[in-house]
């Protein structure tokens, strides 16, 4: 569909325009917005901002909650042929300089006086930001800064003009062409400045339409936008596929009810990153210990069922007529009553991504009845790259290149793309374009990974992280301390593992249990202990990870390029690793260079057989003290299984 | 600051209250603008409660009279006071613990209510409507206090620092002209309090709302207050704006004490 975003918004307000294209809670209340007049709210910004002067190709930033008229901003600014810039709501001042700057951005939409703050603090940095539009003005009477205005004031003023320019509006959405750019995204890089990600109108549409012939969608679907709008998901589930689909967006009244609106509109397209569904899990499971005996009986009997039967039945295969009767007993008391108190009895297809989703995680969701799926990509691919089918859906895969991606692996592991979505070159900066997008057109993810033997895309570790064995039984084996580490992580009494391995002959790592629940556990079997420390070094706790450790080994054994990644050796950690302490990054990653130089010790107390290890490490203190734990490290050893060679 | 402060709209003259042989309250005058916010401070027992209930119609003071909007009284009813558009919070949260926040709120709406029990109770046409209204207004509220997550939870179900708000949201439901707060700050960690000052300084601002508090606070009452009346053992020893109160050297003695 050769097109843009404001055709598409004309092409629903004539075809359909009483029909509702979003929803807003406000006052208790979901107030519907049709097509027509969104087209109508669009066409009056589109010329109240050209007549403030905002130009073609113009850059605009937009920075707020998912607001109807956040979404009409980006629309108009977009009818005139300028390109919007979604930021992150919860950036600090600072973070928002450089976009600014780099887009040499002169127009910005503010949501609230918080947003318009932000602006106006950074306004020294940013002499040519002259026009700031606030939506709501709650606070902000007394402002009286130069080129701060109302959306109101816009809106009245675009009215005006648009009565007597009546043909304006149509000859400028006439004028925007497909391979024109739209919007712009910008990427935290881990080092250096953030990279504005371009994208023209056709590489979002076509991949808005590709994931949406994929899962059927339609213009029935309903969808909540509670992530940030800067943030390329974001934009293509609420805003690319939105117009594509013609579907309606549901905002939701504050960041605190998402939860009630969830349930209140019962969304049938959803997604959320892996954090979001092990939240509602355990919220579900915590409410679940405190009911009466009958019932909670009741509900982990039908679990169990659910545990067995449900994913082979999401599979679309055979469970036999016992099951099948007993599922659908689960169905009417148990599963049916879950689904609806998630928000989730309406849920036709939800995505999860964006970081590896553990198995029981994803096969609870499943096994419920939920369509929980996978699918790979970045903000560079706009989004689609792989989806996993509604009966494909697995914990360790992401899933089969979806229409119109070429897929290959590089020499070195590398995951290749070739896609109709490809940004069309990171802004002002050919040299980490080059870096990207080679001479004959092929993205290069940085991702290491494989297509296994069903033809599904498996992601294994980050293409610079992953290493070699060497020396010993699993000589030249790839190493991937990423993956290893996930698949421990897992296991709920597993809070954060460091893998080593790369140019060593075995792999050995390093364990943050998670106090919570392994000091619940511990309570349940009447093992009293002091404190984290203390937790830690009890033989049982040893027990307990030497067990899952060995599970994951048994695991790594079965597949065809990891198997030597199994672990050998394992201590657990006598403190928590800790962002304050410079062990995390502040997105919570572990730094597993500086914990290696930091706990040298112990690396070569693991490398030089020894039972056991003295270590004393100085901490910092949430209010700026420093003190110092120390303890006396066991260190176990653990069984590894040769190799399997799967038999495709 | 572009705020309009306008003429005196409350003016407390020689308030004396006793309770038997303690004297609460000694020759107290001030007076308050409208439009602004007047803290009264001053260290524990110092009687800054006792002057709210007096403003409020709870205590009758023995001497003294109180002028508000050109009418003066000697001693206030709170059914009257309220009907004037005076509305106040409490010091402990006198809220329906059983009862939702929305609830709770609408108790703020009774003065305004023009049907009676009888068709309320019914439901019938006018009644209905004038419940939708209502309704309406504390939706604003709701939104303006941003506890749209908390609509329909029993209030006593929130923590200590929402509860605050919920009061606050029921004394904002009628509409006052003037707002007494009696210590809205205390008890609450730092980010509530800031939330609070915001709240605070946002009425004031946006509905032109005349603000009488009691704080603890010394610092929360610098920064939001116009003017601060300073009060110790009943007797008032400080009147004047943020910074003349603070170089004041009674102020100053009473709240760190002297070298003798």
């Amino acid at each position: 569909m050769q097109t843009t975003f404001p055709k598409l918004l004309l092409k629903h307000a004539a075809e359909r325009g009483a029909a509702p294209a979003m929803r807003e809670k406000e006052y208790g209340i979901w107030q519907n917005l049709s097509w027509s007049d969104l087209a109508l709210m669009v066409e009056h910004l589109a010329c109240g901002l050209h007549q403030a002067g905002l130009q073609r190709d113009e850059h605009m930033v937009v920075i707020g909650a998912n607001r109807p008229r956040l979404y009409a901003t980006m629309l108009a600014a977009q009818s005139l042929g300028a390109v919007p810039i979604p930021l992150y709501q919860d950036a600090a001042a600072l973070e928002c300089v450089f976009p600014i700057n780099n887009a040499e951005v002169r127009f910005a939409f503010a949501e609230d006086q918080e947003q318009v703050d932000k602006l106006l603090e950074i306004r020294e940095k940013c002499p040519q930001l002259a026009h700031i539009f606030f939506d709501d003005p709650r606070g902000l009477r007394k402002y009286d800064e130069p080129g701060l205005a109302s959306l109101e004031e816009l809106l009245a003023a675009g009215k005006a003009f648009a009565n007597l320019h009546p043909d304006f509006f149509k000859a400028q959405v006439e004028q925007t062409k497909p391979n024109d750019v739209s919007s712009m995204f910008f990427t935290s890089g881990t080092t250096g400045n953030p990279k504005g990600v371009v994208h023209t109108h056709d590489t979002l549409i076509n991949r808005a339409q590709a994931g949406a012939e994929f899962d059927r969608l339609t213009s029935a679907e309903e969808v909540l936008a509670y992530l940030p709008p800067a943030w390329v998901g974001q934009n293509i589930f609420s805003y690319a596929q939105w117009l594509v689909c013609g579907y309606v967006v549901n905002c939701p009244e504050s960041a605190s009810t998402v939860t009630i609106d969830l349930k209140e509109i019962g969304p049938t397209y959803y997604f959320a990153p892996p954090r979001v569904f092990e939240g509602l899990l355990t919220s579900v499971m915590i409410r679940m210990e405190d009911a009466g005996t009958v019932k909670r009986k009741l509900f982990h009997y039908f679990m169990d069922l659910a545990k067995r039967v449900g994913p082979t039945r999401m599979d679309g295969k055979s469970i036999g007529f016992g099951n099948t009767v007993l599922y659908a007993l689960g169905n009417a008391l148990i599963y049916g009553p879950l689904r609806n108190n998630l928000g989730m009895s309406r849920v036709r297809v939800a995505y999860t991504a964006g970081e590896a989703i553990g198995p029981d995680l994803f096969s609870f969701y499943r096994s419920i009845g939920i369509n929980l799926k996978q699918l790979y990509g970045s903000t560079e691919t706009a989004v689609f790259v792989c989806l996993q089918p509604d009966h494909e859906a697995r914990a360790d895969t992401v899933g089969i290149p979806c229409k119109g991606v070429e897929i290959k692996v590089s020499a070195d592991g590398e995951i290749l793309v070739k896609s109709p979505g490809l940004l069309k070159e990171y802004y002002k900066n050919p040299a980490a374009t080059a870096e990207v997008l080679d001479a004959s057109g092929w993205y290069h993810t940085s991702d290491a990974g494989f297509i296994d033997a069903h033809g599904h895309l498996k992601i294994i570790d980050r293409v610079k992280d992953v290493g070699r064995i060497k020396g010993g039984a699993n000589d030249g084996a790839m190493f991937a301390p990423k993956y290893v580490e996930n698949k421990l992580k897992f296991f709920p009494q597993i809070k954060e593992v460091v893998a080593y391995g790369d140019q060593r002959e075995q792999v050995c790592v390093m364990i943050n249990i998670d106090f919570d629940a392994v000091g619940n556990w511990a309570e349940r079997r009447n093992l009293p202990y002091a404190g984290y420390t203390d937790l830690a070094q009890k033989p049982e706790v040893y027990q307990l990870i030497q067990e899952c450790v060995e599970k994951v080994n048994a695991d790594l054994s079965v597949d065809e390029l990891l198997a030597g990644s199994q672990v050998s050796r394992f201590l657990v950690l006598h403190k928590e690793l800790d962002a304050d302490d410079g062990e995390l990054t502040r997105t919570n990653k572990v730094r597993r260079g500086f914990i290696a130089e930091k706990y040298l010790p112990l690396v070569e107390a693991l490398y030089g057989g020894k039972k056991e290890q003295f270590i004393e490490t100085v901490v910092k203190f949430e209010d700026g003290r420093t003190g110092s734990v120390s303890a006396t490290l066991k260190i176990s050893d653990t069984k590894t299984f040769a190799p399997v060679k799967a038999a495709a | 600051m572009s705020k309009q402060i306008g003429d005196v709209i409350l003016d407390v003259n020689n308030i004396s209250l006793r309770f038997g042989g303690v004297k609460a309250l000694t020759d107290i005058s001030f007076n308050v603008k409208e439009h602004e916010i007047r803290a009264i401070i001053g260290p524990n027992g110092a009687g800054k409660s006792s002057m709210l209930n007096c403003i409020n119609g709870v205590y009758t003071p023995q001497d003294g009279n109180i002028t508000f909007r050109g009418k003066t009284f000697s001693h206030m009813n709170p059914r009257e006071v309220a009907e004037m558009g005076v509305a106040r919070t409490f010091q402990n949260l006198a809220l329906f613990k059983g009862m939702s926040v929305i609830d709770n709120i609408m108790t703020g709406r009774n003065l305004r209510i023009k049907s009676n029990l009888f068709m309320q109770a019914l439901r019938v046409g006018p009644a209905a409507r004038e419940e939708a209204q209502h309704r309406e207004f504390v939706e604003h509220i709701i939104d303006f206090l941003e506890i749209q997550a908390h609509r329909k939870t029993p209030v006593g179900q929130l923590p200590y620092g929402l509860q605050k708000r919920v009061d606050l949201g029921r004394a904002l439901a009628m509409e006052p002209q003037v707002l007494l707060l009696d210590e809205p700050m205390a008890g609450m960690n730092v980010e509530e309090k800031q939330d609070m000052c915001r709240f605070v300084l946002d009425i004031n601002d946006e509905f032109g709302t005349t603000v009488v508090l009691i704080e603890h606070d010394m610092g929360v009452v610098m920064d939001i207050s116009d003017r601060v009346v300073v009060l110790d053992y009943g007797k008032k020893i400080g009147d004047g704006t943020p910074e003349e109160v603070r170089n004041n050297e009674d102020v100053i003695s009473a709240y760190l004490g002297t070298s003798h």
